[in-house]
């Protein structure tokens, strides 16, 4: 038999995981609903005034998407530990950090894209002006990958523990905090008319680090999970 | 080990504290307020420096497999937790009448609120898994992870212009008067020597209970009686 290289490894594994979310698309509509409530209710939590709204949005939208983000991270390995792929995973002859990275991949896919594809929707709602909404889309294009890979290692942590959910939640969100403050942060410089590169390139950096890091530490956390 | 650092603790705490109301100087500009720095310095160092011990232990006990380190790391826990805890609550106090604000969003004030986060979900990591030894592995990876936090909380206030005072002992020469030097070093030394003694009491209680089963601990003189 011949060993598949690790791109190739790489894009079946992501074809597998995008297939699997397709034939369960209930889960990927969830998380995108969810986002859109979550979003909605602050103009009726805090009232409905243009300008409040427009100064708000972008941490509102920043905030929502991470906890969406959240929502869907115990779907990442849960699916594959309960029927017993991910033990075979791990015992591949490549790379387990491929493999992650992969898995990692294919969940921002259903997960994080759509938030992004949604967020001008909802910027529109709160009444952003054109600019802005594209520099959201940039941040949450460079941010979303990161809250997922940061939010893998969580996943990986807590795999199979009862109270999953909510631990998970308490070991990411603060890990999670950075991208936060520079993504929200990009959205506001644009608004008061500083420069906007700085905020942007601090969470390419995050992006970076993340993906030399993190599928490495998920695959180290995995290893802990099932051994 | 633990009465002779618990005795100097508290020796340290009753000279650091007399020092401090009684010897010390009142303050120019911040008058008798700034008397809390003597607890909120020591306190908010040692909640930094005890996570980089704990992450220490905590990699030490994932590559080399020892025991005891990660034993020694889950112990420094819930101290460090509650110096962090402590250095906010301080410094909230020390805010109202200086900035005239309980809390202020500021880069260090945020960072040690991570760093308290990130202390509680160690140890809620740590509680959440029965078997100790992955118990112990899982949660030295997220120590690991989140040891990044420390140096951004150390230089925040170098890299971010904040409300929040630089430091004012530096390698080269202070900008402090010599019995409040003395007051914080005492102060410091003691919370340093707190600290000591309460994590050896809790890894002694930690080792006692995972070893429960072998024979020298039902050897031992307290568990016979």
């Amino acid at each position: 038999m011949n060993k598949l290289s690790l791109i190739g490894l790489l894009s079946i594994m992501i074809r597998r995981d995008l297939v699997l979310a397709m034939r369960r698309r209930a889960d990927v509509v969830t998380t995108l609903i969810f986002f859109v409530i979550v979003v909605s209710l602050f103009p009726l939590g805090v009232g409905p005034e243009a300008d409040m709204l427009r100064n708000m949005a972008p941490g509102v939208i920043w905030v929502a998407a991470l906890l969406a983000s959240m929502l869907s991270l115990g779907r990442l390995f849960s699916a594959d530990h309960l029927d017993g792929t991910l033990e075979q995973m791990l015992l591949v002859p490549q790379s387990l950090s491929v493999l992650v990275l992969a898995k990692i991949l294919a969940h921002w896919m259903v997960s994080g894209l759509p938030l992004v594809i949604m967020a001008p929707v909802l910027g529109l709602q709160f009444d952003m002006t054109a600019q802005s909404i594209g520099v959201l889309i940039i941040a949450l294009l460079l941010g979303t990958p990161t809250l997922s890979m940061i939010g893998a290692v969580g996943a990986a942590l807590t795999l199979g523990l009862r109270g999953g959910g909510a631990l998970v939640s308490l070991l990411v969100l603060p890990l999670c905090i950075p991208v936060l403050i520079f993504g929200a942060g990009a959205v506001e410089a644009v608004i008061s008319g500083t420069s906007v590169s700085s905020h942007l390139s601090l969470l390419g950096a995050l992006l970076v680090m993340a993906l030399a890091f993190t599928p490495w530490v998920t695959a180290l956390a995995l290893r802990i999970s099932m051994e | 080990m633990v009465p002779w650092f618990a005795c100097s603790a508290a020796i340290m705490f009753v000279a650091g504290l007399y020092i401090s109301f009684f010897v010390a100087p009142t303050d120019v500009q911040q008058s008798e307020a700034y008397r809390i720095m003597f607890i909120h310095v020591p306190v908010s160092i040692l909640s930094m420096f005890i996570y980089l011990v704990m992450a220490g232990y905590a990699a030490l006990g994932l590559i080399f497999n020892t025991r005891l380190s990660s034993m020694m790391a889950s112990a420094l826990a819930p101290t460090g937790a509650l110096l962090a805890f402590l250095s906010l609550w301080t410094g909230a106090l020390w805010g109202k009448p200086m900035w005239g604000a309980w809390w202020v969003w500021d880069a260090r004030l945020t960072s040690e609120l991570i760093l308290l986060f990130l202390y509680l979900g160690f140890i809620a990591l740590h509680a959440s898994i029965d078997d100790p030894r992955r118990a112990d592995r899982a949660s030295a990876l997220l120590a690991i992870l989140g040891s990044v936090n420390v140096p951004i909380i150390y230089f925040s206030v170098q890299w971010w212009n904040t409300l929040h005072q630089g430091a004012s002992v530096k390698l080269t020469g202070t900008s402090m008067h010599v019995a409040m030097q003395q007051g914080m070093y005492t102060m410091m030394l003691a919370v340093w020597l707190y600290a000591i003694t309460i994590s050896l009491i809790r890894v002694r209680s930690i080792i006692l209970e995972r070893e429960s089963k072998a024979q020298w601990v039902s050897e031992l003189m307290e568990i016979k009686r």
